[in-house]
């Protein structure tokens, strides 16, 4: 599908656009949430590290290839824990049990 | 499954990324946004698992288990004020995935005798490179920022010029291995000069620049995954990556744009690297500081009615959220307003203060961006500056001279009284000399953030 030339090259532009008309609306009180979030979507790579262990090819891509998916694992599992982590401790005024 | 129903479904997981990065635009739907985006991200992984057979999955179970794990054992370990080198090494495990897939990838059309088409060989390249630059540049980062290594910049005559003859070699091997991508050789080269290139360009950057670094090691390494989504021809990489790559360079833009410097000077400029010379001098005329105690500061405390926070990097290092809740929760219980100017750049990542203010269940609320809480200042009796220093130097505003000239910065000069919490009277990271201490209306209270907030709580419990 992607290899029009022009069509990946619609494909790549018009998600940025939707990058940063979406990332712009983030407020700066959620932008260390927002990084981390992003940085496991950044993880999506997991794709092609699955597809690259599964190819049928020598020895050397196929350890490659699980070095990768063990590095997409980290940033997807680890960016999304952490994210959730950190995002329950958001909390406004009156959802906290002790405010006085 | 046929070709069409594997696009609809890397549509639907791209959609569904969307949805979440959208509901991260408010705090009270922002958990729900990052579950639909790991939502997302199942339903890629299920659509290649599917469409793929069943080749290769002791690889892929062995990688999962033991990347999972990792992954879950730092995200649940890693303390708040660590969040900073957390990410930093979540993107360069990001960028080295999609620089391997690449290889392993070229290495297989290699073995075949194939030649990829061109567009397929121009995306390994940049895949390579940029995941190369990202892996090495955020494990430096990681390493400033633990300050396993000195967080100045590290500077050499020529470097300038080093790192331009590098980048035209880059170049040069970029172009290479994109027309002839079957000679392995340039091939490693490349590899080998992207991962030094990672290291060349993060040294000479200060531990006070990080909020920028981060967000462009972020932002590269969703470049990565979009070029690797060439290299495969697969929608799902090109889109989640492109999101993360855009959202990345906003995020670098609005670090830049809150210290008024260009992404440029922040780069090359190895600014902190030694304090500017007539700044410097200047330091010494201004006079001297007087230091207070904490029980001078809860005499003030005692007529006062409104009182803004102004944390900086000076408050993670201390681990003081804790007891700068509890001194704000003391404030309010005796009828003083409180709440905290967060300004963009404090600390070493975007957002950082706000993470740890939160951690220490401060209600967001009370979080006030720059632009919002600035004009309140005059109204103000108390600005609490604890541990921030260029952020609240007012020579940003009138001193032309000054390095910081024009950076926006928090009016705590224009409070009825300001206290500053602050280790000694050394000149922030920018070498720059703060007149602000010097002010009439300033008292210093020279410690530790957390001891000296401690004390200023059972001093005002006390009055």
């Amino acid at each position: 599908m992607l290899s029009d030339p022009a069509v990946a090259l619609t494909v790549l532009v018009l998600s940025l656009f939707v990058g940063i008309e979406v990332i712009s609306k983030v407020p700066p009180l959620l932008h260390t949430p927002l990084m981390s979030g992003s940085n496991a979507i950044s993880g999506i790579t997991i794709v092609g590290a699955l597809i690259a262990v599964t190819s049928d090819s020598p020895l050397v891509s196929t350890w490659f290839g699980f070095a990768a998916v063990v590095f997409a694992t980290i940033n997807v599992v680890g960016g999304f824990l952490v994210t959730n982590r950190m995002l329950a401790m958001f909390k406004p005024k009156q959802a906290q049990g002790g405010d006085k | 499954m046929s070709p069409t129903v594997l696009q609809i479904a890397y549509l639907l997981s791209a959609v569904l990324f969307i949805v979440g990065l959208k509901m991260l635009s408010s705090a009270r739907t922002a958990t729900r946004g990052n579950a639909i985006a790991a939502l997302g991200m199942g339903v890629a992984i299920v659509t290649t698992l599917i469409g793929q057979g069943v080749l290769g999955w002791e690889y892929i179970v062995g990688g999962v288990i033991l990347g999972s794990a990792i992954g879950a054992f730092a995200a649940l370990r890693v303390q708040m004020t660590s969040m900073p080198e957390m990410v930093a090494l979540l993107n360069g495990s990001g960028g080295v995935a999609s620089a391997l897939v690449a290889g392993a990838e070229l290495l297989s059309y290699a073995s075949r005798g194939e030649s990829p088409a061109g567009m397929v060989a121009t995306a390994i390249v940049l895949s390579t490179l940029i995941g190369g630059v990202t892996l090495t540049g955020s494990v430096i980062a990681f390493l400033k920022l633990a300050e396993k290594m000195p967080g100045q910049p590290i500077t050499y005559p020529g470097q300038q010029f080093v790192n331009a003859i590098i980048g035209l070699g880059v170049v040069a091997l970029c172009v290479m291995v994109a027309t002839s991508p079957l000679e392995l050789t340039p091939f490693w080269v490349l590899v080998g000069i992207a991962l030094l290139l990672g290291v060349l360009l993060v040294i000479p950057i200060g531990g006070a620049d990080m909020p920028v670094v981060i967000s462009l090691l972020n932002s590269y390494s969703g470049l990565a995954a979009c070029a690797t989504g060439f290299v495969l021809d697969n929608t799902g990489l090109v889109i989640g990556g492109s999101l993360v790559g855009a959202s990345g360079l906003i995020l670098t833009k609005i670090m830049c744009d809150a210290m008024n410097r260009s992404l440029g000077n922040v780069l090359f400029g190895a600014f902190g690297a030694a304090p500017e010379g007539g700044a410097a001098a200047g330091a010494g005329e201004q006079g001297t500081v007087k230091g207070y105690t904490p029980e001078d500061a809860a005499v003030i405390f005692s007529n006062a009615s409104s009182c803004i926070i102004v944390p900086g990097y000076g408050m993670a290092v201390a681990q003081a959220q804790h007891a700068v809740r509890e001194l704000a929760d003391l404030l309010e219980e005796k009828g003083i307003t409180c709440r905290f100017a967060i300004h963009p750049v404090a600390g070493r990542m975007p957002g950082h203060m706000n993470v740890l203010l939160a951690e220490a269940d401060v209600p967001y609320d009370k979080l006030i961006e720059m632009d919002e809480i600035n004009p309140e200042f005059p109204q103000t009796d108390v600005a609490l500056v604890l541990g921030a220093n260029d952020v609240v130097n007012p020579s940003a505003r009138s001193d032309e001279s000054s390095p910081i000239y024009g950076m926006p910065i928090l009016d705590v000069d224009r409070a009825q009284h300001v206290f500053v919490i602050k280790r000694s009277m050394n000149p922030g990271f920018a070498g720059v000399q703060n007149p602000l201490f010097f002010n009439e209306n300033t008292m210093m209270v020279f410690g530790d953030a957390k001891g000296v907030v401690l004390k200023l709580v059972s001093a005002v419990r006390e009055y």
